[in-house]
């Protein structure tokens, strides 16, 4: 493929390479959010946790209707309020996910904790019928949030450049979570028990440790962090019951790619595997793009099986 | 001969269960069924192929496969392309106007005429000839499963990393067959499909026979099964799901009895795709692909894991529900299915299997008890009986 890109690169003056190369460095940073995002949530139920939560799309996407209502009530409603409305969206969809999320570990993944395989199952289950309660409350139509002015239009530092002020909002909400996910897990009291718990729960259990309570929370924080997810998803893209769907196994292979347990290893291999993937597609097809990099992320599980950062455990 | 009872048959249980599914297989659904509906049930025990192999790799080997839609498919695909290049050099000798000779080219699919190919690419050379094609339907899935299955079990990848691996593969395959239109079909698959060395497989009697044929090669794969199951190698399968490590520390090459399991489950699998192929009459991507392979797991698991011939219900209920549901409530029926999937894996963990062994079975027993006939003529209600079904499955 090199070759035939060769004479259109002898073409092109410095300023414009040096143009393409920093749009396309975005571009990859901005699937590199969009993975990081959706992967947080999931690195704390799966990585943590061990449960293998099928659902984690619809979570996103139960986030994403949040955020779309919202906007539609405040325009409707209050106009004026329109510039300030996406902060509370996020923080809506955040609490609308963590409650659908606490009431389902409630009712069946805290039954399922020592089959993991079988939470596979039962939260297919759950996202089939997560989905059609989508489609029947909003239709199968696809719906968008209407953006605030102020995330419209983009950011042009010179004349080549050209970087979309959403995609800037959704690489800055994504980093911010992941400091924000740190502070929880490894800095915080809360933190200190869920490790404890998802290493040893009956030790944990033994030492004081309300086991129940802190896998209750944990699942349903992790939901919650599928609903900003899908908040910060309307910035980019509209919304339809099977949206959150199409990234779940995306989002399966950044957690399992990076280690799971491993915040940093999520963080690396969600930047491996979205620059990985831009990159490619400049060269190749999107599909083919995908292809490899999916190929190339087998293969490497394949000589690290506990994924690049493993978590130190004794067994 | 009392070895093939006990082994092959299951003991006395296990051979009166062979023995309802056979008679309701061969008997009772082609009297009470008409041809468009057994032909429907010809392709659902298509997808009980698949079924039965999760019995063996996942059940007994606790090797959950989220890509048994990939070796189907690819069985599936062999035949299918047998069939579409006989029915392309027919549409092509049997083209009488000028006009339509110019439309096609002898011995050439239309999807390749579309795309532009004007010569048979080298690797469907070998769907010319029909041994080959089925040669080939068991050769491409069972070399790639044991690729796979060197390359993942050699490096002691399992449970999760191994389910999201092959669903990934899955999605390659999805990719891959969508998107290179000329040589797959792309989208719509591969469709159209008439005859079989000149037997035209959409007649009637043609429906007749191949259910026939689905019908005994399933039973004939549940024997062998059987066999693989109750033998050493069987009962070292379901070690290994339960503590591997033991099983290596003894002395066995642990990766070397996974694969087994995942190759025979890949094997069985692509049968029931080539048979699909030849029922139904179309391949597609579509039915390969994530969803369809997810879907194959839980026919496994609402039948019962442990059970091949539960596994046979349950491939034939949920589709049976999944068309009845979207038949009569077409706006319920993702709730009932999504509300099945999570009430069994909750409170069914065993499946259709698990509610005979722990209600039905017991019932039986408690009625034969009573009966002192029943006791007198040699019916010991306490012996345990072999039983591979009942096997206690509290691990994943």
């Amino acid at each position: 493929m090199m070759h035939m890109m060769l004479p259109m690169l002898a073409q092109t003056s410095w300023d414009e390479y040096k143009a393409i190369f920093l749009m396309q460095g975005f571009a990859g940073l901005s699937l590199f959010s969009v993975f990081l995002l959706m992967s947080l949530g999931l690195a704390i139920i799966f990585g943590q946790m061990r449960v293998i939560n099928m659902a984690h799309g619809e979570f996103l996407t139960l986030g994403a209707y949040v955020t779309a209502i919202m906007s539609t009530f405040v325009m409707e409603s209050f106009p004026d309020f329109m510039p300030y409305y996406f902060p509370l969206a996020v923080v809506g969809a955040f609490v609308a996910a963590f409650i659908v999320g606490y009431l389902v570990e409630f009712s069946l993944i805290r039954h399922l904790y020592n089959r993991p395989l079988d939470t596979l199952l039962a939260t297919w289950g759950v996202s089939m019928v997560m989905q059609e309660c989508f489609r029947q409350l909003f239709g199968a139509r696809e719906t968008s949030a209407t953006l605030p002015d102020w995330l419209m239009g983009s950011w042009a530092p010179t004349e080549q450049i050209d970087i979309p002020l959403n995609g800037l909002l959704m690489l800055g909400m994504s980093i911010g979570m992941l400091l924000l996910v740190y502070l929880l897990l490894y800095r915080s009291r809360w933190g200190l028990r869920v490790r404890a718990t998802t290493m040893n729960r009956a030790m944990a259990g033994a030492v004081g440790i309300n086991t129940k309570r802190t896998d209750r929370v944990t699942f349903a924080l992790g939901c919650g962090i599928a609903g900003i997810a899908g908040a910060g998803f309307t910035t980019i893209g509209s919304v339809s019951p099977t949206a959150g769907s199409a990234y779940i196994v995306d989002t399966f292979i950044v957690v399992v790619f990076g280690g799971a347990g491993s915040l940093i290893g999520t963080l690396i291999s969600a930047f491996a595997i979205g620059q990985a993937q831009s990159i490619l597609e400049f060269f190749l097809t999107g599909v083919l793009a995908k292809v490899f990099v999916l190929l190339a992320v087998i293969v490497i599980l394949m000589m690290r099986p506990q994924g690049l950062f493993a978590q130190k455990v004794r067994r | 001969m009392s070895k093939f009872y006990n082994v092959f048959l299951g003991g006395k249980s296990g051979a009166i269960g062979l023995g309802i599914l056979a008679a309701l297989l061969l008997v009772v659904f082609p009297m009470a069924l008409d041809v468009f509906r057994l032909n429907l049930m010809a392709k659902y025990l298509s997808y009980a192929f698949v079924a039965i192999g999760l019995v063996v790799c996942w059940g007994h080997g606790g090797i959950l496969s989220l890509g048994q839609g990939v070796f189907w498919g690819l069985g599936g695909y062999c035949i299918a392309a047998f069939l579409k290049l006989e029915a392309a050099r027919n549409i092509a000798l049997e083209a009488t106007s000028d006009q339509m000779k110019a439309l096609t080219t002898l011995g050439l699919p239309d999807f390749m005429d579309w795309n532009q190919i004007t010569e048979l690419p080298w690797f469907w050379y070998g769907f010319k000839s029909l041994p080959v094609s089925i040669i080939l339907m068991f050769v491409v899935p069972s070399v790639l499963a044991y690729l796979l299955g060197t390359a993942i079990f050699k490096r002691r990848v399992a449970g999760v990393y191994f389910a999201i691996i092959t669903q990934a593969l899955a999605w390659i395959m999805e990719m891959l067959f969508v998107t290179r239109q000329g040589w797959t079909g792309g989208i719509n698959g591969i469709t159209d499909l008439r005859t079989m060395w000149g037997w035209d497989i959409r007649t009637t009697s043609a429906q007749y026979t191949l259910y026939f044929t689905t019908s005994v090669l399933l039973l004939a794969c549940i024997l062998v099964c059987r066999g693989i199951l109750n033998s050493k190698l069987g009962r070292l399968l379901v070690a290994l799901r339960d503590e591997e490590d033991r099983v290596r520390f003894s002395g066995y090459d642990a990766a070397n009895i996974k694969r087994f399991a995942f190759v025979v489950a890949a094997i069985i699998s692509a049968l029931g795709g080539g048979l699909f192929v030849m029922n139904v009459g179309f391949m597609s991507p579509k039915l390969v692909t994530i969803e369809p392979s997810i879907y194959m797991v839980i026919f496994c698991a609402v039948g019962g894991r442990m059970s091949l011939i539960g596994a046979v219900y349950g491939a034939l209920v949920v589709q049976f529900g999944r068309t009845w549901f979207s038949e009569q409530y077409p706006a319920m029926w993702y709730f009932l299915m999504g509300g099945v999937f999570i009430v069994v894996t909750r409170y069914f963990p065993n499946g259709l299997a698990g509610i005979y062994d722990d209600y039905v079975a017991p019932l039986f027993k408690k009625l034969g008890s009573r009966r002192p006939k029943a006791v007198a003529s040699g019916f010991d209600s306490t012996a345990p009986a072999i039983v591979p079904n009942t096997v206690n499955t509290t691990g994943n």
